[in-house]
């Protein structure tokens, strides 16, 4: 599903972000990234959306190396992906209901499948009351599940995260890993970059640390 | 193809919004670009006026004209000849025969020349033709004098084509003018839109970020400024429009006082002439609104080009 071959993310000047790290993902798997701050794990998922480019290396996502994919082609490889970003990114002047519809309006569903989509992810992360609600009105937690809404309505077939528990409460941060592993068991393909290894561990199957941009063995 | 349709809705609907969202500013840069277009448009409207006005001075007896005089020894065979053939060319829209009997009548009338003319032996006066041409350009004009001249006892063909060409010299300057005036003040609304639409873009620089890590093209990232810019270029082209009408409908009584002076001091034009000013003809404002709607989508075109180039 997803395949790193000696990947180098380099930034000049010359400071190596991520230095020669391969790994494969099967389909269904989940798989956790951890490492000290600035280790190169938001990098690596960055790598797998085409937001970054590798410097040397290959990055594989279903058999398509993304790293030579060519503008126009981005949107579409991103369109499979659900991405939960590190500072969540939600839009501020739209309320909760109309930041899950973004990914699918972007997508161009129908207006009324989509709206029953979007009703459906707000439901699964327990925010379907607050559909009318900014974001500024949310609490820390609830703003992260409305992220991770945002993320899975067009149900895609890999999700990737990166500190989606990083300034949550122990209880909000176990909720959150309960709505991964939820993803988790029906088949979504994981990859979490958390330091809260102990959240995730018991349905981790693979545990990648970043020390320096490399992959500790 | 559905899909199509619904991006393009929310896009426009995403463009009112945005326009509507600030409109103190929306109004200031409307009433710019409505005045920069009413500048040329005013001076087409204008333009049309005089021209329309020349027309109708011009059926009321001024229109250009040939005097053909035939030779005082052609006799009355050679004269009849010169007439039909007059009147079978395709150049001649009219042609009258002035005998040099009535021109006689007509100068012994006036009691200083009849003396002159008691005077002298004979009939000094040749008999004559007026020809009004089809086709009353100056180069057209020439040609058929030309053409006259050669033709048997034939004496002498006056062409009055020194108003003719200054009018038409006249236009031309104007119509230079016009569209001096629309092609810097074309530029000036692409400037307007492409500087509102950077601001545009540096507001949602955003929201603009997030839609492309989810998976918006190129063309769902620009399609609701390129509505904005078309938008805001057809409004302003409204506007535009509107003061030409009330620029139109102010000028409306002075014109008419002015028609009423003219009319009064030719008794000819009395008939003819009936002066209303007209306001932009619908091609016109089509036009004027098809320009403002282009230009503002070639400023939304540039600023994109120039704002959202860099961006992953």
């Amino acid at each position: 599903m997803i395949r790193f071959e000696h990947v180098t993310r380099r930034y000049p000047p010359g400071m190596e972000a991520l230095a020669d790290v391969s790994f494969s993902m099967e389909p269904g798997e989940l798989a956790l990234i951890g490492g000290h701050s600035g280790a190169g794990k938001s990098t690596l998922l960055k790598l797998i959306a085409a937001i970054e480019k590798p410097t040397a290396g290959t990055v594989l996502v279903n058999g398509q190396n993304v790293g030579v994919l060519k503008r126009a082609a981005i949107p579409y490889l991103r369109r499979n992906l659900g991405l939960v970003f590190q500072d969540q990114k939600l839009m501020f002047d739209r309320n909760a209901f109309e930041n899950v519809m973004l990914p699918l309006s972007i997508a161009g569903f129908p207006p009324r499948e989509a709206a029953k989509r979007v009703r459906a992810a707000l439901d699964k992360v327990g925010l379907l009351a607050r559909e009318k609600a900014l974001p500024i009105a949310l609490s820390g937690g609830e703003q992260q599940r409305l992220a991770i809404a945002r993320a899975v309505v067009s149900r895609p077939a890999i999700l990737l995260a990166d500190e989606p528990t990083a300034h949550l409460d122990p209880d909000t941060a176990r909720d959150v890993a309960e709505i991964f592993r939820d993803f988790h068991q029906v088949g979504v393909t994981l990859l979490i970059a958390t330091y809260d290894d102990a959240l995730f561990a018991e349905f981790a199957s693979q545990r990648l640390t970043l020390n320096h941009g490399r992959l500790l063995a | 193809m559905n899909a199509l349709v619904t991006q393009h809705g929310k896009a426009l609907t995403w463009a009112l919004r945005r326009l509507a969202a600030a409109p103190t500013n929306t109004l200031l840069s409307l009433l710019a670009i409505g005045i920069a277009l009413a500048l040329p448009a005013t001076g087409q409207m204008l333009l049309g006026n005089a021209l329309q006005f020349a027309r109708s001075a011009g059926s009321a007896g001024a229109t250009p004209q040939l005097s053909l005089f035939m030779a005082l020894d052609a006799d009355r065979k050679s004269t009849a000849a010169i007439d039909a053939r007059l009147k079978s060319h395709a150049g001649v829209k009219e042609a009258r025969f002035v005998p040099r009997s009535d021109t006689l009548q007509r100068m012994q009338a006036d009691a200083r020349l009849a003396e002159v003319i008691a005077a002298l032996p004979g009939n000094p006066f040749p008999d004559a033709f007026v020809v009004t041409p089809s086709d009353n350009s100056p180069a057209a004009m020439e040609q058929l004098r030309d053409e006259f001249r050669r033709w048997p006892k034939v004496e002498h063909v006056q062409l009055d084509s020194a108003w003719v060409r200054r009018l038409d010299a006249m236009l031309r300057l104007a119509r230079s003018g016009v569209a001096l005036l629309t092609g810097l003040l074309g530029l000036g609304l692409v400037a307007i839109a492409f500087t509102t639409i950077r601001l545009q873009i540096l507001t949602q620089r955003a929201e603009i970020e997030v839609s492309r890590l989810l998976g918006a093209t190129d063309s769902f990232v620009r399609r609701p400024f390129y509505y904005f810019g078309t938008l805001q270029g057809l409004a302003g082209g409204a506007i535009a429009w509107l003061i030409v009408f009330g620029i139109t409908a102010l000028l409306q009584g002075p014109v008419a006082e002015l028609a009423a002076l003219y009319n009064t001091s030719t008794p000819e034009a009395k008939a003819g002439t009936s002066i209303a000013l007209q306001a932009l003809a619908a091609s016109e404002s089509m036009l004027l609104l098809a320009l403002a709607g282009g230009l503002g989508w070639l400023g939304a075109a540039l600023s994109l080009g120039q704002h959202l180039h860099r961006q992953a």
